[in-house]
């Protein structure tokens, strides 16, 4: 039963009862994402100027036709795919192509649209590329030693050159700045779902029993515990603590989702605990994250004026209910990293609580059709690799989205599809592609199965 | 085993619904309930910029604007520009987007700038659309030709002049000299701050602005004040009758002596004694009326009242009230404690052209929207009798008198009826200050039924020769051409 559709070819005789493939619901939603991202763009133009920006249907054919092919795609590689996917994923980099042209108008001397657009059509091409070669996840599998090796050298890379705002998770390459620690999530997850996959049971079964704890064999548990400290080691000395977070809260959901242990989840909680307090005492850079957090008007107090913190609610305070309307807020006060880091504050007062609600509910909808995935599939690794996926999305948007309205410290992260950053978007794309390929691989056997 | 999974998979799913929650909760509330204490942060600039991102309303002079506003290109729009900043320094104050506003730019801002609620079309129109009124105009009660003869009159002298309608209070001209422009604060780059260190720094204090901010002892003009309590008090009956008064006049209690600057002071009746201002008669008199009378009836004229606003607040002139007699003798004729602004004498020369009646003075006629609807008026000000009608008779011969024969012949208008009073206040340690010339006054023209203006001028460095220095002869000459600039108009 497990193995099921591994074995099963696509000449069977055309089922009695099919499951609807729904891709007309998907190129329906993606012509209301393109169209909505347009108007969007129009909004920024017309507030700005008074004009429709001359751009504008430039920008509207361009993420159009991109849609388009990867709807195509689709459609001929992943027939059974979640419809809401792709269409998801076209309005949130669509918005965020919107969000970043319209804080270009603020900084004429600091353009960062084009390159963004640049990097969307890579990440929608490497989709493409994804869901044509990539025909089963399960081949990922195989790859585990390799993905964690690649993961291992991204995110050492940054390492060798030099930091960039006091974080180095950084290299540039002809012009274009990489985050290679982007890429490395996704391989660490393929890893983590691959050997957890395979050692589950002695994870769950094996080992000492402390207490009402049941502690795994020292033998299975090391490789990946080193794994771990390594990769959190490397971000320490990199000083990103939000992709060490991501990473750490990564792999307690999958090791927790594998083993069933909530014994994992205790101890999980208890070591980010003693990591937070520790790093947050001895890491001066984090420390002051904590204080801003804890105290957000403090510079204010101080006579310093606001800081960036400070800013970002004073922003989202702005936007009220309904939002000063596109191109008509002044979350450029913010200052640096208003493109990246706190493109949400732009949203959140120019989109109001209602739009920041639904920006939030598009993400939920993602995450949780990527759980929805994990759910229906039967393959070990395929759950636990659509549920890692489905969860980098959660933690990375609680993780930044919290800090930039104040609910947790700081942590320097990109929202995924809206911000600034070449790195983040191809990454996003890739993971909505693999969450195509599973959802159809979760259908399709569903399918094949009412057909036999 | 595939079941427990999934039993997993469902708590790590409402797991992340709940961080999902935690955002929404958390969004709700910075953009819900603390938005308004965000919003009102005294280092959020966001109500800075929209309060410059529309050009400001303006105040009007004689249906004319003397403000402006300049685009600035900068994140702060729009900057303030006067036309004429000198001349109304006194009456428009600054609006600066470094150092706040003053005077009418300040009690009127919200009109100018377009927050005033009532200058939306509908209650609750602006918090629905998010719309912002367009600044408002604020029309003044000011007569052009007479702010810019005082201004002309005091020249590059160190003074300051108020003009008003006896009958209705408006304020006709507000002069003070030095002056300065306010358009050199308007902006927030270094210009504007070189400028205001600047204006801080000049001894001359040409931001001060005197003819309301500034109390002066009002020397022998407070004579009309002693006067009309006299009068009203029945301490003189007749204005020709001889008073019972010695030269010199040794003050009670004491052995410190009094002396006029002229003869003929000895029991001179009221009407001679007013023309030659003696001091020691109306120190007599100030003590025959006693503290009780003198403080009520210079209180009758607006001394001692804190809260004058027309509509920016007015320096409280003062008459002290614990006196004793030597002090009450000093106090009558403008010296000791007694100070007043030169708005508080045009105000008493007022009252007598008004038939003892004070009428609050203001500055604002009304305001208006932009395109004109009026907003507010200044509708009727309070009245009070500062004298019996009868004195204020009276006490309208005894100033016309002055000017016809007296001391203050400078002021007189051909054709016209006007009535003044001269001063020379003493001051400094030792009375060793350059003495304050004063000169107040009103006028009626032939065709006029009413008068119709009050003057008051007052000229601190009046001539380089301590001995000349008069106030008929150095603030006479002011008052008569703001009285002939309004009689004229």
């Amino acid at each position: 039963m497990t193995n099921a559709g591994t074995t099963v070819t696509a000449d069977l005789p055309t089922p009695a009862v099919r499951l609807p493939r729904r891709r007309g619901i998907e190129l329906t939603l993606i012509v209301v994402a393109v169209l909505l991202s347009v108007y969007g763009y129009c909004a920024v133009g017309l507030a700005k100027n008074g004009t429709v920006p001359p751009g504008a249907a430039g920008y509207g054919a361009g993420l159009g036709v991109l849609a388009l092919l990867a709807h195509i795609a689709v459609r001929l590689r992943a027939p059974y795919a979640d419809p809401l996917l792709l269409p998801i994923g076209v309005l949130l980099n669509g918005l965020g192509l919107v969000l970043i042209y319209r804080l270009d108008l603020e900084t004429p001397g600091d353009r960062a649209a084009p390159t963004q657009l640049v990097w969307s059509t890579l990440g929608v091409t490497f989709f493409i590329v994804v869901v044509v070669a990539l025909r089963d996840h399960r081949v990922l599998q195989r790859y585990a030693y390799v993905c964690v090796a690649a993961a291992l050298v991204l995110l050492t890379l940054p390492v060798l050159f030099p930091a960039v705002n006091g974080a180095r998770i950084w290299i540039r390459i002809a012009g274009f700045s990489i985050q290679p620690g982007e890429f490395a999530k996704v391989l660490l997850a393929v890893f983590f779902a691959a050997y957890l996959a395979a050692n589950r049971n002695a994870l769950a079964y094996a080992g000492r029993r402390v207490w009402r704890l049941q502690l795994p064999t020292g033998r299975v548990l090391g490789p990946i515990v080193a794994i771990w400290l390594l990769s959190v080691g490397v971000l320490i000395l990199e000083r990103d603590l939000g992709t060490s977070l991501l990473f750490f809260g990564l792999f307690v959901t999958l090791l927790y989702v594998a083993t069933g242990r909530t014994g994992w989840f205790a101890v999980g909680l208890l070591l980010a605990a003693l990591g937070a307090v520790a790093v947050g005492r001895l890491e001066p850079h984090v420390h002051s994250r904590v204080l801003d957090w804890l105290h957000p008007f403090a510079s204010i107090d101080a006579g310093h004026g606001p800081n960036q913190l400070a800013q970002s609610l004073f922003a989202f305070a702005a936007g009220g209910m309904l939002g000063t309307g596109l191109g008509l807020g002044h979350s450029i006060l913010i200052g640096f990293a208003a493109k990246s880091d706190f493109i949400l504050a732009t949203a959140g007062e120019e989109l109001g609580l209602a739009g920041l609600s639904a920006i939030f509910i598009l993400y939920g909808l993602l995450v949780e059709r990527g759980y929805r995935a994990g759910l229906a599939l039967r393959d070990p690794f395929g759950r636990l690799l659509a549920v890692g996926l489905a969860s980098i999305v959660a933690l990375q948007v609680f993780v930044i989205a919290g800090g930039v309205t104040g609910l947790i410290p700081l942590t320097g992260m990109a929202m995924p599809f809206l911000a600034q950053g070449g790195s983040s978007v191809v990454t996003n794309w890739a993971i909505v592609a693999l969450l195509i390929r599973l959802s159809d691989s979760a259908r399709r056997q569903y399918d094949i199965e009412v057909a036999a | 085993m595939t079941d427990s999974m999934t039993r997993h998979i469902r708590l790590a799913a409402a797991f992340c619904t709940l961080l999902l929650l935690a955002l929404l909760v958390n969004a709700t509330r910075v953009q819900v309930f603390q938005s308004r204490t965000y919003d009102d942060n005294i280092a959020n600039r966001r109500q800075t910029i929209a309060r410059y991102d529309q050009p400001r309303g303006a105040i009007l002079v004689g249906g004319k604007p003397v403000t402006g506003s300049r685009d600035s290109g900068e994140q702060l729009r729009y900057e303030r520009t006067y036309r004429n900043g000198p001349l109304y320094a006194p009456v428009t104050g600054f609006a600066s987007q470094e150092y706040g506003t003053t005077l009418l730019e300040h009690s009127e801002d919200g009109i100018l700038s377009g927050t005033d609620s009532m200058l939306a079309p509908f209650p609750l129109w602006n918090d629905l659309t998010r719309a912002q009124n367009p600044g408002g105009n604020v029309v003044t009660t000011l007569n052009p030709a007479a702010q810019q003869a005082a201004y002309a009159g005091l020249g590059t002298r160190t003074g300051a002049v108020a003009a008003i309608e006896p009958s209705t209070g408006r304020i006709l001209a507000l002069v003070s000299t030095p002056s300065y422009d306010p358009g050199s604060l308007s902006g927030n780059g270094r210009s504007a701050n070189r400028s205001w260190a600047r204006l801080n720094a000049d001894p001359d204090k040409p931001m001060l602005n005197r003819a309301v901010r500034q109390t002066y002892p009002p020397g022998s003009t407070f004579k009309v004040v002693t006067a009309a309590a006299a009068l009203d008090a029945g301490v003189v009956t007749d204005l020709d009758a001889a008073t019972n008064s010695p030269d010199p006049y040794t003050l009670p209690g004491t052995s410190t002596t009094l002396t006029n600057e002229g003869d003929g002071c000895v029991d001179a009746p009221l009407r001679s004694a007013f023309e030659w201002s003696c001091n020691t008669v109306f120190a007599k008199l100030g003590v025959d009326v006693g503290v009780r009378d003198m403080s009520g009836t210079a209180e009758a004229f607006g001394f001692n009242d804190a809260y004058v606003k027309i509509p920016f607040s007015v320096s409280p002139s003062t008459f002290d009230t614990t006196l004793d007699k030597a002090q009450l003798a000093l106090s009558s004729i403008g010296q000791y404690n007694t100070r007043a602004t030169p708005l508080q004498m045009a105000m008493v020369a007022a009252a007598v052209a008004n038939g003892g009646q004070v009428r609050e003075p203001y500055l604002v006629e009304r305001t208006t929207r932009r395109g004109g609807e009026t907003v507010s008026t200044a509708g009727s000000r309070p009245v009070r009798q500062a004298m019996h009608p009868a004195t204020a008779v009276q006490m309208k011969e005894l100033m016309e008198d002055v000017v016809t024969e007296g001391t203050g012949t400078n002021a007189a208008i051909p054709g016209a009826t006007v009535g003044g009073k001269t001063g020379t206040a003493q001051h400094g340690i030792g009375n060793s200050g350059t003495p304050y010339a004063w000169f107040v006054s009103w006028a009626q023209g032939e065709r006029d039924i009413e008068p119709k203006v009050a003057v008051a001028v007052v000229v601190e460095d009046a001539s380089a020769d301590r001995s000349d220095i008069s106030g008929g002869g150095d603030a006479a000459p002011i008052a008569k051409a703001v009285m002939e600039a309004v009689l004229g108009s």
